[in-house]
């Protein structure tokens, strides 16, 4: 088969122009080396350049979230170049490096950071037969990056030579690796429900989206990854108001940038990731199968669309709770997960591998949809009781407030100011990063 | 040479010359750093001999996990973080001893599978379609009573035991919220 | 190597040099006049006293010590649940056996007051 430019630039559209150049150029090694280069090429720089869009959007709907108007003056009325001059700027700074700095580990942990959030893209099925490379262990592969990005953190931390950046980086560390336990209890139940660990067979066995099997693990998984990509209200790595801006406190110009372009890819990919397990990824009805006229695929193209607006669906959720609620304080955090979300994943989790295995062995004919439903309802069932369980825990917290004010009601009579009482928090007070006037050193 | 062969020199010298690092280095951190360098390496091993899940637990495991455990507990002692100690102390010899004799045992077990297997010209040829389906292979012996269901369940209670034994050991009998 | 696998591999080798053209652009275009007091440790105007150690929580240590059984406890399940289709009740039994040993553990983390950060 000879080159043919319109049959090219028709293949670039309908987004099989891997396959045809593959058919061109036939099947010697150097072929699919250099495809697997130009796949590379393609899904490491289109999230990256998409940051500049990601980030720009981000600004305008908190801005208007909140009230404002948000930039509006680069780049004509919509402030369209903001984001392109901001990154001008960085790349004119000065490549600042901090006195008794770890300089290997100083200049690895930026690195280290967009290299693997850029590998994690590798496995997103952007489209039928879209895909940088079809895993068999694709989800996996997906946990196994994102847990070595955990140790750019750290670098970042060590390298500075900054209490702050320390601080920053092991909060970080303590952080991400707890939640990256119900982060691997909730992926287990799509892989169940596919029976597959590939990110392709997943989305191809979800004829109904496994947010209506599991509702209540999607949502486990949907907090997760507001924290393993440390979002609003998980933002505790760079929590501005107690260690300045966390691990990338020294950071400055291009180097701080690309832990930003980091952060944003890691975002971006966890929304895909979310579209990908639980949302139906690119199915939509069926729209993704289109083929026009003499063999166009215009249902792959209308697959991208769609995993694109799924993706872009679930970070204006991420923007949404940014805009809406306050931060946690570590111990809250930290509790939540390993006394809530651990232990209701795993419940959910047994439940899901039992259930599953009796319909498909006793009641096969009730068929998806019925399982659907079945699932549906142990699900909801499971939720309801945490959040019982949730309520009667905060209703003892209560309790145990109450108590404790009415000393601090006494000493307000006996003639202490009554600001006192209002800035002292009983019921936290021991555990507020743990220390009484007594008590040691801080020790982080 | 082929494609194969260049990543496997590549792979092989980061392995071994970031495993001289780690005991040569006297900057703990570096050589922690150099330890997660050399378990890629291994993990690229992995994924030349068709054992991509293998890759990827290597990863999750012994650089997501082990590594920062061991800089956490590089960490924890201020001493030893900073001082920029001797490579030898005087178990020099005891350590060597282990060494030689594990690199010997590993090489008895690995003999026995190299004697007649023609290492030199590529690896035996498996089809895709057998190794697409290793890891639910792997799934599926885990579990089956035919198989490995007894040590998979010795694994779990082994992990317990390490956990609770573990937490026995970091954590004070009269910990903190005695004193408060 | 399976196909699959190369372009990961090719990958790893690519993806840090994306990271290192934009330092290597910002080193090029950006001003080089270091000097004593800009490169101070950043600590809000203050003056750094000592080294950035910090003293080490042991609180720290624990999380990532229960974080890593939880991991390997992830390497046996997920080839368990990739082949789901295939196991029979007596398979997911065994695992439900896994799972409650591993969920024994964190409750005596719990019960210990491990997981309570002070």
């Amino acid at each position: 088969m000879s080159f043919n430019i319109g049959e090219f630039i028709s293949s670039i559209f309908d987004l099989t122009a891997g396959d045809y150049l593959a058919s061109v150029w036939g099947t010697e090694p150097w072929v699919s080396v250099v495809l697997d280069i130009l796949g590379i090429l393609i899904v490491a720089t289109i999230p990256l350049l998409s940051v500049f869009f990601v980030g720009l959007i981000e600004r305008k709907v908190l801005a208007r979230m909140q009230d404002r108007i948000g930039p509006n003056r680069v780049g004509g009325k919509y402030g369209l170049l903001q984001m392109f001059a901001d990154v001008v700027k960085m790349l004119t700074k000065e490549l600042l490096v901090p006195a008794g700095a770890d300089k290997v580990a100083y200049f690895l942990a930026p690195i280290l950071s967009l290299a693997t959030s850029a590998l994690l893209f590798a496995v997103v099925p952007f489209a039928p037969g879209v895909i940088g490379t079809n895993l068999g262990v694709g989800v996996f592969y997906v946990l196994s990056i994102s847990s070595v990005s955990v140790v750019a953190l750290l670098l970042a931390g060590w390298g500075s030579n900054n209490k702050y950046a320390l601080l920053g980086a092991f909060r970080a560390v303590a952080q991400l690796v707890s939640y990256e336990v119900p982060m691997i209890l909730s992926l287990l139940v799509p892989i169940i429900l596919a029976s597959s660990m590939s990110t392709m067979e997943i989305v191809e066995a979800q004829a109904i989206p496994f947010v209506i099997f599991a509702p209540i693990s999607a949502l486990i998984f949907f907090v997760s990854s507001l924290a393993e990509t440390g979002r609003s209200p998980f933002d505790l790595l760079e929590a501005e108001s107690e260690i300045v801006a966390g691990f990338h406190t020294e950071y400055s110009g291009m180097v701080f940038g690309l832990f930003m372009a980091a952060e944003y890819m890691g975002i971006m990919f966890m929304c895909f990731l979310f579209s990908t397990t639980y949302l139906g990824g690119y199915r939509f009805f069926g729209l993704e199968e289109i083929v026009v006229g003499n063999g166009f695929q215009l249902g792959r193209l209308l697959g991208l669309f769609i995993t694109i607006f799924k993706g872009a669906l679930v970070f204006f959720v991420f923007m949404w709770l940014r805009a809406t609620l306050p931060r946690l304080r570590i111990d809250q955090l930290l509790n939540f997960n390993w006394k809530f979300m651990v232990p209701l994943m795993l419940m959910i989790l047994l439940t899901v591998a039992l259930l599953d295995r009796l319909i498909l062995d006793y009641i096969p004919q009730v068929g998806d949809a019925g399982r659907a439903g079945i699932h549906l309802v142990s699900n909801i069932i499971i939720g309801l009781a945490g959040i019982e369980v949730l309520r009667r825990s905060a209703r003892r917290q209560r309790q145990r407030h109450n108590t404790t004010s009415t000393v601090l009601a006494v000493a307000e009579n006996e003639g202490a100011p009554i600001f006192v009482a209002a800035e002292v928090e009983p019921a936290y007070g021991h555990d507020d990063h743990g220390h009484d006037a007594h008590a040691p050193v801080p020790a982080h | 040479m082929t494609l194969e062969q260049v990543i496997f020199i590549l792979v092989s010298f980061l392995t071994l010359g970031t495993g001289i690092v780690v005991v040569t280095n006297r900057n703990l951190f570096h050589a922690a750093l150099a330890m997660m360098a050399s378990f890629l390496g291994v993990a690229g091993l992995y994924i030349l001999l068709d054992a991509g899940f293998l890759a990827a637990a290597q990863l999750l495991v012994y650089i997501g996990a082990i590594s920062i455990l061991i800089i956490f507990a590089i960490m924890l002692t201020r001493r030893m973080m900073q001082a920029r100690e001797a490579s030898f102390n005087s178990q020099s010899g005891l350590g060597l001893f282990t060494a030689v004799a594990t690199f010997a045992l590993l090489a008895a077990v690995i003999g026995q599978f190299w004697w007649g297997v023609d290492a030199f010209n590529g690896r035996p040829d498996v089809p895709d379609t057998v190794l697409q389906n290793t890891v639910s292979s792997l799934g599926k012996a885990f579990v089956s009573p035919e198989a490995y269901v007894v040590p998979f369940i010795v694994a779990s209670v082994l992990l317990l035991a390490a956990l609770i034994g573990a937490i026995y050991v970091a954590w004070p009998t009269v910990h903190a919220e005695d004193e408060a | 190597m399976q196909s699959e696998w190369q372009f990961i591999v090719l990958f790893v080798v690519i993806a840090p040099l994306l990271a290192v053209a934009p330092i290597l652009i910002n080193w090029l275009l950006g001003p080089k006049k270091p000097n004593p007091i800009k490169q101070q440790t950043y600590e809000c105007g203050v003056e750094t006293v000592g080294d950035a150690w910090v003293q080490f929580k042991v609180q720290y240590y624990i999380y990532a010590l229960v974080f890593v059984i939880f991991d390997i406890e992830a390497v046996f399940l997920f080839p368990i649940a990739a082949a789901y289709g295939q196991l029979g009740l007596f398979a997911i039994g065994a695992t439900a056996v896994f799972i409650v040993l591993l969920a024994d553990g964190l409750l005596y983390a719990w019960g210990r007051g491990v997981l309570e950060w002070i």
